[in-house]
């Protein structure tokens, strides 16, 4: 089987693996990196589970091949804190408006929304909902989703929630 | 959900992936771009081809500029550029309006212009404005370029014009005049999701208001999107009229032949092009 060792930089740190070239981006970052806080769920670009940022740009893990994704900045769920005691602020909200509850979207949900919040900081529920009409959840519902995205805006606005 | 074992080629130049897709077209070698299509059909298995030219790394495939009324598409120009207008006048406009019915945000970001057309979906945006707007397409191999207008490119469900061991190196649209006037409307159960229905209308109007050059395309009907020569001849040389609308919106629907649900496609065709009428012009 065709194989190519690759450089991979995710959440600023280096992985040198060496992978199938057949091997998503998604697979590669949870079983070659470790990083097993990108989700798979249908591993053809439907659900939105394995949404990951490159080059700060959404994306989906699972429709990009990890020899693709050399020499390009990825950033998982797990680069969104800035340090371990500290959520993102987007995380945060989750947190407060109960916007997760299996946890199995939510990885997709956080890192589009970080995206949408760089590039409008002041999104209107309508716009959130856009955002996120290509990700499924299926137990929480969006409504709390939609809640913690407005009230992290604010907050990364520097208002008060 | 894994795809079958392949090769991957990422050429950097087009000569190199023009000679690589001769070598590898005849065992079933494959054009990767943005893989929004391929890698989700490989994924389900229902493609399973043993090489991938992959052309993300190809210099001057990335190219989207106006020239000689042109707008020239690259073959690896994302869905996501065309969200801000790249075109001046009404064609810019119109493609941004089109954008935001392709599928959602991360997919436009990586799936491309002319990869949808090559994939040539029935349901797909890109063709239908292909064939309304008489986009050119070019067909690169190692026998050089060849030039493919839009309408003979679609030949069918999922099928294009296009050689085994030729890639769409890029497309071209002819800008539009500055007065003319354009609707689309589509209709797809959820946002993003493939079109049930969608007709793309673009209009001029003579200095005494009458209708002139109509175009009328519908898309996601039938196997292939088309302009309707019939709808066209009800709307030329007509002054607009909530009426004369109607007429078109009704003989668009006698002039499709839907793959599925044919009734309910038929009421679908009519709904979406009395409201790109409507929206191309005030009756």
């Amino acid at each position: 089987m065709s194989e190519r060792r690759i450089t991979l930089a995710v959440n600023g740190q280096r992985h040198d693996i060496t992978v199938p070239v057949r091997r998503s981006l998604a697979d590669a970052l949870r079983q070659d990196c470790g990083l097993t806080g990108t989700h798979l769920g249908c591993e053809h670009g439907v659900c939105g589970a394995c949404t990951v940022l490159v080059d700060g740009r959404s994306a989906r893990a699972c429709l990009m091949l990890a020899v693709q994704a050399e020499n390009l900045a990825i950033t998982t769920v797990e680069g969104l804190a800035p340090d371990a005691a500290m959520l993102h602020p987007l995380q945060q909200a989750f947190a407060n408006n109960h916007a997760l509850q299996c946890g199995f979207c939510t990885p997709g949900m956080l890192t589009t929304l970080v995206e949408l919040l760089a590039e409008n900081p002041s999104p209107s529920a309508a716009e959130v909902r856009v955002a996120i009409s290509g990700n499924l959840c299926r137990c929480t519902g969006y409504e709390t989703i939609v809640a913690a995205t407005l009230e992290a805006a604010a907050v990364m606005r520097g208002e008060a929630a | 959900m894994k795809p079958a074992p392949f090769d991957w080629h990422a050429p950097t130049t087009l000569a190199e992936a023009a000679s690589l897709l001769a070598r590898l077209a005849p065992e079933d070698g494959r054009v990767l771009a943005g893989g929004q299509s391929l890698l989700p059909a490989m994924a389900l298995r229902v493609a399973r081809p043993p090489h991938l030219v992959d052309i993300n790394r190809v210099a001057g495939l990335d190219v989207l500029a106006v020239e000689g009324g042109l707008l020239r598409i690259g073959a690896v120009v994302r869905h996501v550029a065309f969200e801000k207008p790249v075109a001046p006048g009404p064609l810019g406009a119109l493609l941004a309006e089109v954008v935001r019915h392709i599928a959602h945000w991360p997919i436009r970001q990586r799936g491309t212009f002319c990869g949808s057309l090559c994939h040539a979906d029935p349901a797909a945006e890109w063709p239908l404005v292909a064939v309304v707007l008489e986009a050119v397409m070019l067909a690169h191999s190692l026998r050089g370029d060849r030039r493919i207008a839009a309408v003979d490119f679609l030949r069918g469900l999922l099928d294009t014009a296009l050689a085994p061991d030729e890639l769409l190196r890029g497309v071209e649209i002819p800008l539009l005049p500055q007065d003319a006037c354009w609707g689309f409307v589509e209709v797809s159960r959820r946002a993003g999701d493939f079109a049930q229905a969608m007709a793309l209308v673009v209009l001029r109007l003579d200095a005494q208001g009458r209708i002139v050059t109509p175009r009328v395309g519908i898309g996601g009907v039938e196997a292939v999107p088309r302009r309707l020569a019939v709808v066209e001849a009800v709307l030329e040389g007509q002054t607009p009229s909530a009426a004369l609308f109607a007429a078109a919106a009704e003989a668009a629907a006698g002039a499709v032949d839907p793959m599925e649900d044919a009734a309910y496609r038929r009421a679908l065709t009519r709904t979406v092009t009395l409201r790109a009428l409507h929206q191309a012009c005030p009756a």
